[in-house]
């Protein structure tokens, strides 16, 4: 029953890990089901493959595991995919029904573990229930904002020996569950009329923009204002990185024309973002001049750390369209945007831009003779045209890649920005490339974070699963070294790895990959074309890069507003 | 400020403790609970106290109607209603103090629904407020133990929160 819905439900790969109690649905694949498996050598892996199967499509991940310790291993990327909103549906194996509750082996309270992390959960009670559970777990992890959705199943109820009638509902009904699908005119009516008389007006756009499938929306809108637009991390994409009304990311390490521009503003259209505390800084000294539109699906996320001005719940492809729409009418009827007032606004940017932007002059030292991580990220850029899917895991790199790979289109940019997991990369690369096998996928990574699920090297060799791997090493856990130099006078407490590090070109070698150390600059082009060239092999980019660089800008914290910022070791603005 | 929020859940396992940890996750606090069934067996009704500033109650109101379990739910103090408590209390009752605590459950309208040669037991509803009267008014000393039931509350005239 279980493979029958999977297949109803259109699913085109199941990430997982057999044991105990999920044998009986895992002889059901052996012998039905037309659906491909990857084993992968962690749980975790399988959860974070599932994502990044899902940010790449846009269609849930679909993950297996056995009860007890598979599921428990599965908790940090069903926590990865709620914080950053990604469907999923995750079934994960118990004890039978008559065993739940007594300790018994490897049983562990799936649903209780799981609660705070999940959109929903299920433990399946009857085994005629299953064609539904089904259903409604895909339905609820897809629909409104999206989630990961657990589905406990007893051993029992999955007994092959038990025979019933099967009927896969083709719709659900759920009388608590009823996501809204359009925003309030008048708000919106509202919301165009601060657009147009806006003096000083800066588009943040968010993760819902990429989720909702609405970047060709927010794209229009932009382009019809002539606004400037900034995005979150887990926004970038959805608003072309190579136009000139794109400013770069905002936040933590966000660029200073974005930050600045959001500081300086009078009206602030945020559209599927949720004022996180890495993008607000100081919420009592968040953007003190500015009046706030506020777009999402989830009404919890709107005016919880930043009051909004006008609130705006709804899908956000819907929302732009009304918008559109009605900014269409009001310029019909003679209403238009202050062109004299916004031709100020963009000279200010500019000028910022001129001044301390990362694409306009490099702003780490081109001399130095060793590699520098924004270049590294600068050469994966050319190489691939700025196509390719590139994901990353947590720190330093992750930041380098956000800021240079210049993301010209949605669900490219894979990344934990919510939870912020290290390890994540790798296995959501993996996820990425079976979705697209002719596109190229790059995992940008630490040598702290890829040994978080390097295990999964056998898995892309079982598969031949072949992402590339671009290793900034730069032999710290650099993130952590950057904040120790910043705020502890440089004592670097347990973030060195006292020559412990394998050699990672034979390390891949060892499971029949490709390795390639990069220690000269003017080796990095070549190497990284060479990589990319190896269409079918995994390859590992080992490049060795200047130790000491720290990524900037990195606003000041505690206490700052969004424009205080350092630019480098020395210089704060 | 305090708040009596009443929720019509649905009657599944699981459905309790996303509500109650629903609160311990986001840090609120729940001052009171109290659930039963309803007269339509897949429903139960949940009502709880908190407290807290406006903007902290819509986001608890938010959070709450966003679980799947969650099919209704009203603030009752924001319009008019009525709320009630019911609590039993076991107080020692000797001598001269058996009069006395007698007089004042008829002061609160309680009733003495347990008797013993040196205890009085006794049921008395009411809203919180006046509960902690009667406590009070009986005084420290006197309480063995107390028993409340927790709020719960509906709205006064047409208005229902049913499906
Ligand atoms: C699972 C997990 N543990 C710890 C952290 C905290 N953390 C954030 S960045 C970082 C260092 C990452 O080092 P590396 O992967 O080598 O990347 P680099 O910063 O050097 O580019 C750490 C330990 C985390 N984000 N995730």
């Amino acid at each position: 029953m279980i493979a029958q819905a999977l297949e109803d439900e259109g699913v085109e790969f199941i990430f997982g890990y057999p044991g105990g109690a999920v044998l009986h649905i895992y002889d059901a694949l052996f012998k039905r089901s037309k659906i491909p498996h990857i084993l992968v050598r962690h749980e975790q892996a399988a959860t974070h493959a599932a994502d990044g199967y899902a940010r790449a499509t846009g269609k849930p991940g679909v993950v297996l595991v056995t009860s007890g310790p598979g599921a428990t291993n599965a908790v940090t990327g069903i926590a990865t995919a709620y914080m950053d909103s990604i469907p999923m549906v995750v079934l994960s194996g118990q004890v039978a029904s008559h065993l739940i509750g007594e300790d018994a082996f490897q049983e562990t309270d799936m649903v209780g573990i799981s609660r705070p992390i999940v959109k929903h959960s299920f433990l399946v009670k009857r085994a005629v229930d299953i064609p539904e559970v089904i259903r409604k777990a895909f339905y609820i992890a897809s629909t409104g904002r999206p989630g990961p959705v657990v589905i406990d199943l007893p051993k029992d109820i999955t007994n092959p020996y038990e025979k019933f009638e099967y009927n896969y509902p083709r719709k659900v009904k759920l009388r608590s569950y009823t996501p809204a699908t359009r925003g309030h005119s008048g708000q919106i009516r509202k919301a165009v009329n601060l657009l147009l008389a806006a003096q000083r007006p800066v588009i943040y756009s968010g993760g819902g923009v990429v989720l909702g499938d609405a970047s060709d929306l927010l794209t229009r809108l932009a382009r019809e204002l002539n606004f400037p637009v900034t995005s979150t991390l887990m926004g970038l994409g959805a608003f072309p990185g190579t136009d000139p009304q794109f400013l770069g990311m905002l936040g933590m390490h966000g660029f200073v024309e974005a930050n600045f521009a959001m500081h300086h503003a009078d009206v602030v259209l945020a559209v599927g973002a949720r004022f996180d505390d890495r993008v607000i800084n100081t919420a009592s000294k968040f953007c003190p001049g500015a009046k706030i539109i506020h777009i999402d699906i989830d009404p919890a996320s709107i005016s919880k750390t930043i009051p909004a001005d006008v609130p705006i719940v709804g899908p956000v492809d819907s929302v732009l369209t009304d918008m559109l729409e009605l900014l269409q009418e009001a310029q019909a009827e003679g209403q238009q945007t202050d062109k004299a007032a916004l031709a100020g606004w963009w000279e200010q940017i500019n000028e910022w831009r001129e001044k301390w932007g990362l694409w306009t002059k490099p702003r780490y030292d081109i001399n130095s003779p060793l590699i520098k991580p924004q270049e590294v990220i600068e050469a994966l850029w050319r190489v691939t045209d700025g196509n390719a899917f590139v994901t990353s895991d947590v720190g330093q790199h992750q930041m380098f890649a956000a800021q240079y790979y210049r993301f010209n289109m949605p669900r490219r940019w894979i990344n934990s920005g919510g939870l912020g997991t290290m390890g994540f990369g790798f296995p959501a690369a993996m996820g990425a490339k079976l979705a697209f096998p002719e596109a190229d996928v790059a995992c940008v990574t630490g040598e702290g974070s890829i040994q978080m699920n390097i295990q999964e090297l056998s898995t892309c060799t079982q598969y031949n699963i072949p992402v590339k791997i671009i290793n900034l090493h730069n032999g710290y856990l650099g993130m952590v070294k950057q904040w120790q130099d910043m705020q502890y006078e440089g004592r670097y407490s347990q973030s060195t790895y006292e020559h412990s590090l394998p050699d990672f070109v034979r390390l891949v070698e060892a499971y029949g990959h490709v390795g390639i150390r990069v220690d000269k600059k003017s080796d990095l082009e070549g190497a990284m074309k060479e990589a990319f060239a190896l269409k079918d092999r995994l390859v590992f980019l080992d490049i060795h890069v200047d130790p000491h660089e720290h990524v900037y800008p990195m606003q000041v914290a505690p206490n700052g507003a969004m424009r205080d910022m350092w630019i480098s070791k020395s210089e704060r603005i | 400020m305090r708040r009596i929020i009443s929720l019509l859940l649905e009657n599944e396992p699981g459905a309790l403790s996303r509500v109650v940890g629903l609160f311990s996750q986001r840090g609120y606090n729940i001052d009171t609970l109290n659930v039963a069934a309803t007269e339509d067996p897949t429903l139960s009704r949940l009502t709880l106290t908190t407290l807290g500033d406006d903007q902290k109650i819509e986001q608890i109101t938010k959070h709450l109607n966003k679980l799947l379990d969650v099919v209704k739910l009203v603030d009752l103090t924001e319009g008019p209603h009525i709320e009630r408590e019911l609590m039993l209390v076991k107080v020692r009752a000797t001598g001269a103090q058996r009069a006395e605590i007698k007089r004042c459950t008829d002061i609160f309208r309680g009733q003495i629904i347990d008797v013993g040669p040196t205890v009085y037991t006794i049921q008395i509803t009411g809203t919180s407020d006046k509960l902690d009267a009667f406590l009070q008014s009986v005084g420290e000393a006197a309480i063995l133990e107390v028993v409340r039931s927790g709020v719960s509350g509906i709205a006064r005239g047409e208005k229902v929160l049913s499906l």
